[in-house]
């Protein structure tokens, strides 16, 4: 049995009186791809939240590649490889493709404290080709992401994430606000993450875009975990008595 | 359709080109209705001897813009920044540590604003309205009722001179050019100008993407309060006495500047030159008037029209713009 990527070990968080969190561990494979699922205020988003370093855990240990790490800011995380792809989008829509891919890294030609010039030329290569391998199809990489479809947005965050060899891709809730056909698309990025040996968090609301993809089912419902099993031993029926 | 169409293409690519296209079509109308005044040496000199001041002013605020934020102190801070330089100097201060501290100050000002904006979530329109007063009230305050005098022996020259073929610019003039340049290549070039465009643009996406959102904002006020001081210092020295009053309702030319140059008020979108462009087409427009022997009460008039044309064009554009890329 291999090491676990990730091990949460007793997570607890309260927000403002709420207790959000309630003792959560929970061990996350190399290459495999778990869908989260649970209600609205379960605790999906906290847990998801402090993986990607928006918020701290109040108690409890996070453990990394064996190591463990203190995630305090979004850097943090993505400098660990988790990268986190948002139900809002974490794309900018007044810049272009290219420019979004590298926010926050962007390549420079030279630099003095961490201010310097961009690399542009590199951008748009390396952005075209990030694109394309997540087989999206997109005309430019000077496009504004404002220009494209919400399918097409999500293929972009995705293009990132890859692009910067995450180890970690947590989505949560990609398909919210998306048109049936884009949804497919985005799920079928999802399937991809395991040929790809990715490991991958599926956050979403929806279980049978869940079972479409994700090969472990992980249930929250008031801030616990409550139900965690492979998808091939379970039913949709199933998960919903937990929840 | 396709004459539209590339036209819309170099719209998105260069929004300020349709500014770029007014300015020249009012230079042709101002060159006719002056009986060819308009375009001569000594009218061009006058227009460019101005244009430094207001031009430095809307780089800031439109940088600010594009990172979400909005500056009214501006203004005041144009006329307190050579007041306070001009006291020291009275006071036995050389010209360049007085100059530099008084840069200071717009410094920590901005910093004022940016931080209560921030710490508060106070709207910075309304912080910035506070310190237009504050900083106004300071500025009469320290002249004491009587602006004082310049030293005679400070290096004013190096602001004023004439220089160019024929003389046709001041020095100021060269300073704008290289802060513009330098502004311009921030915002294009650079991994910050990145970042402003981001935080403004869409803070939650910048903020998760590891972008210190509150740390870049608060940059961008202090640049914005430097550029306006040193925009004040610069039609001082051109006056030669500080005035407590100078500078009353640049605020909202600035920002007039920044919108007809494309800046959007929510952020994200505009560009330096957009605002240089901007702030030139309001100098035109201030001089050609005169010139044409129009009443110049009427200056705020265009000035008015061409804002809210310019805003309503944008959008115009930006949404056709979209439908053709979308049907095509």
């Amino acid at each position: 049995m291999a090491a676990p990527l990730v091990s949460l070990r007793g997570l607890h968080k309260w927000y403002s009186g709420v207790h959000a969190l309630n003792d959560v561990s929970l061990d996350i494979m190399p290459g495999e791809v778990v869908g989260l699922v649970g209600d609205n205020g379960a605790g999906k988003s906290t847990l998801i939240k402090i993986l990607s370093g928006v918020h701290g855990p109040d108690k409890g240990k996070i453990i990394f590649d064996g190591r463990p790490v203190r995630i305090r800011s979004p850097r943090d995380a993505m400098n660990l490889g988790i990268e986190t792809i948002y139900q809002y989008n974490s794309m900018v829509p007044s810049m272009s493709i290219s420019r979004n891919l590298f926010i926050g890294r962007e390549p420079l030609k030279f630099a003095i404290c961490g201010f310097g010039l961009l690399d542009q030329k590199r951008m748009r290569e390396e952005s075209v080709k990030a694109v394309a391998d997540v087989d999206l199809h997109l005309r430019s990489p000077d496009a504004l992401v404002g220009e494209l479809s919400g399918g097409q947005r999500q293929g972009v965050a995705i293009a990132r994430a890859m692009h910067f060899k995450s180890r970690l891709l947590v989505l949560d809730e990609p398909t919210n606000h998306l048109s049936v056909k884009e949804t497919n698309k985005v799920i079928g990025f999802v399937q991809g993450l395991k040929a790809q040996n990715l490991t991958g968090i599926f956050i979403s609301h929806n279980m049978h875009h869940v079972f479409q993809s994700c090969e472990r089912i992980v249930a929250m419902a008031r801030g616990e975990v409550v139900f965690d099993r492979p998808t091939a031993e379970t039913s949709i029926d199933e998960v919903h008595g937990y929840l | 359709m396709t004459v539209l169409k590339n036209l819309l293409k170099i719209y998105m690519e260069k929004p300020e080109v349709a500014g770029v296209v007014l300015l020249i079509l009012l230079a042709i109308v101002f060159q006719i209705r002056s009986d060819g005044v308009f375009l001569n040496t000594e009218n061009i000199r006058g227009v460019m001897g101005i244009l430094p001041e207001v031009g430095l002013v809307a780089i800031g605020v439109t940088i600010l813009m594009i990172c979400g934020e909005f500056d009214l102190s501006v203004g005041s801070v144009f006329a307190l920044m050579p007041m306070s330089v001009a006291i020291m100097l009275n006071n036995g201060i050389p010209f360049w540590p007085a100059v530099l501290i008084g840069l200071v100050i717009c410094a920590v000002i901005g910093f004022t604003n940016g931080l209560i904006t921030l710490r508060f979530s106070i709207p910075s329109f309304i912080t910035t309205l506070g310190m237009l007063f504050l900083a106004r009230s300071l500025t009469v305050v320290i002249s004491g009722g009587f602006p004082p005098l310049l030293p005679v022996d400070i290096p004013s020259a190096m602001f004023t001179q004439y220089v160019g073929p024929g003389g046709l610019f001041r020095m100021s003039f060269i300073w704008f050019l290289v802060i513009a340049m330098l502004a311009a290549g921030l915002m294009s070039l650079t991994n910050v100008g990145n970042w402003i465009r981001a935080t403004g643009g869409f803070q939650e996406a910048a903020a998760s993407m590891g972008i210190p959102v509150n740390r870049v904002k608060i940059g961008c006020f202090m640049l914005c309060s430097m550029l306006a001081g040193f925009a004040g210092l610069i039609q001082v020295l051109r006056l030669g006495s500080p005035l407590p009053s100078i500078g009353e309702g640049l605020e909202l030319q600035a920002v007039a500047a920044a919108v007809i140059g494309g800046a959007a008020l929510t952020g994200g979108i505009g560009t330096v030159t957009g605002a240089i462009v901007g702030a030139l087409l309001i100098r035109v427009i201030d001089n050609g008037l005169v010139l044409s022997q129009v009443d110049a009460n009427w200056f705020k008039f265009a000035v008015g029209g061409l804002l809210i044309l310019a805003v309503i064009g944008n959008s115009w554009l930006r949404r056709t713009a979209r439908r053709i890329k979308v049907e095509s």
